[in-house]
């Protein structure tokens, strides 16, 4: 891996974000494929690997006309779109593929078609057997569940969560594709609809349609294509539980931690050289585990980094800058738009650019704290 | 099977069998190792830290505490929101998901650590659900 470097070449999201209504799923993918080809300056023909999630790979190849030689459906939740270019990494430099194309489309909003997923679940599935009697109807009340815990040991007030949304919503300002771009206060938040206490719904994503595509080449490939290259420094992947009664600790996520260390290793630096990061921010809780875990702050000290305005516009780590899940878009897997923002980010093109950004950290969630995965990106070859 | 209940009614697969025969008879089981010890939940028929075969059944207390929980106000087949789902650390030390009943579903009722004890609501002819109350008169 390390003597030959990986690149994303294209990277994009669907033309429009937010309320679809005529297209479907399929088409959301292709989309956001066809832009990213674009970007890269390269055909479908051009296009050797597939990988996508929440779709079968095969029917996003035929629909585009990929005939594919590698195959990546890992499909284990939001993040699962960081493992496909983890994934990509060891397939490229081992000679599996020259070119993969990685997709994500989804009818978050407009539900053409409607999702199977998140429920009811199989009713033989530990889920279905130990969770669902039990009232839990998706991520809004298992996602969350933790946090009390966390609020417990840490002393931790609803007023604190509540400035996760707060702050994401001033980045969402700079952004004119976000979903929801007015400023809320802290009172606003906790008048907002009860969902599940303690989270009220602006401490919840919004569902929307929208999609987005990367295209992962080698270095020496990407030198003759028009599209800007990124470089891919490291990736981390990893699990924990499908059933959020079984974490191990409501505090802190293994998974988070496992990812997020392997990342690092990979990409052989130090989280000071981090300019800019991506917490997969599908409930205002995840921002707090993500910086802890990750090993931006200790245990606890989350709340109060944030309450700084150390991730805020001008803080010293700026963290969701579109907006996040929360205020920019969240289509029901946000991985896919955590990275296309660390791109747009290292290659200085994002409505609320950071300035001096040269390396920046996506960091995904999939399912109910349930895996993790971590891409490290840059505009330079390290 | 005939449900009583408008809850989501589980499938039992031949691993988690011995679990709802127990909800049944007013037992509440967990597995435990007898080569290294770990007791654990949900079922399985081997060790999930050491892979051993060699595991026994465990008939728990039924006393456990509030590890953590959210007070749900969305619409569930057969609940009436608000109501707590709960995850709660048994005396044995396994955690599980359930709710915590038999008391106001409120932030003050509903304290983290707080003993309780296993109760049973049937949903069907086969499943029996275990459910939590509060031990102590919350104030």
């Amino acid at each position: 891996m390390k003597n030959q470097k990986l690149v994303v070449i294209g990277a994009a999201e669907t033309t429009s974000l937010g309320d679809i209504p005529h297209l479907s799923q399929v088409q959301l993918h292709a989309d956001g494929a066809l832009n990213a080809l674009a970007d890269a300056g390269l055909k479908i023909s051009d296009v050797d690997g597939i990988a996508t999630a929440g779709e079968n790979p095969i029917t996003i190849a035929q629909y585009l006309g990929i005939h594919p030689e590698w195959i990546d459906g890992t499909s284990v939740g939001g993040c699962s779109f960081m493992m496909h270019i983890r994934h990509s990494l060891s397939a490229i430099t081992s000679g599996l593929c020259k070119t993969i194309l990685i997709t994500h489309g989804e009818s978050g909003k407009s539900r053409i078609p409607p999702p199977e997923w998140p429920w009811p679940p199989r009713p033989g599935s530990y889920e279905g057997q130990f969770e669902a009697p039990f009232g839990t109807m998706g991520p809004p009340d298992l996602l969350t569940i933790p946090f009390l815990r966390y609020m417990e040991d840490y002393n931790i007030t609803v007023e604190d969560l509540a400035m996760v949304p707060v702050i994401q919503r001033e980045w969402a300002a700079l952004n004119p594709k976000a979903w929801f771009k007015e400023p809320i206060t802290v009172q606003d938040v906790l008048d907002s609809k009860m969902i599940a206490y303690p989270f009220t719904l602006f401490m919840c994503c919004p569902r929307t349609d929208g999609g987005g595509a990367l295209v992962i080449t080698t270095e020496e490939r990407a030198k003759d294509l028009p599209g800007k290259e990124v470089y891919v420094l490291g990736a981390g992947e990893s699990g924990e539980t499908m059933l959020i009664s079984q974490m191990q600790d409501f505090t802190t996520s293994r998974a988070f931690k496992t990812s997020a260390n392997r990342a690092f290793l990979e990409a052989g630096i130090e989280r000071e050289d981090v300019d800019h990061l991506m917490l997969y921010d599908a409930f205002a809780h995840l921002p707090i585990y993500g910086l802890e875990d990750l090993g931006f702050c200790e245990r606890g000290e989350a709340p109060n980094f944030i309450r700084d305005r150390n991730t805020a516009p001008g803080g010293r780590l700026p963290v969701n800058t579109n907006g996040g899940g929360l205020s920019y878009m969240h289509s029901g897997m946000y991985g896919m738009y955590a990275m296309q923002e660390s791109i747009r980010q290292v290659r200085k093109v994002a409505a609320a650019q950071v300035p001096d950004v040269k390396i920046s950290v996506a960091h995904g969630i999939g399912g109910m704290f349930s895996a993790s995965g971590t891409v490290i990106f840059s505009n330079q070859p390290n | 099977m005939h449900p009583t209940s408008d809850k989501f009614i589980p499938f039992i697969t031949p691993e988690t069998r011995h679990f709802w025969e127990g909800t049944k008879l007013g037992e509440l089981r967990i597995q435990k190792c007898d080569s290294c010890g770990h007791k654990y939940f949900p079922p399985r028929p081997f060790c999930p830290k050491c892979s051993s075969k060699d595991i026994s059944l465990v008939l728990c207390s039924g006393e456990a505490k509030l590890y953590s929980y959210v007070i749900s106000h969305l619409p569930a087949p057969g609940f009436k929101p608000p109501f707590s789902i709960a995850v709660v650390e048994l005396l044995e030390g396994p955690r599980l998901m359930s709710n915590v009943i038999g008391c106001p579903q409120t932030p003050s009722s509903l304290l983290l650590d707080m003993p309780l004890a296993v109760v049973y609501e049937k949903l069907s002819d086969e499943i029996i659900l275990p459910l939590f109350k509060p031990t102590e008169k919350i104030v």
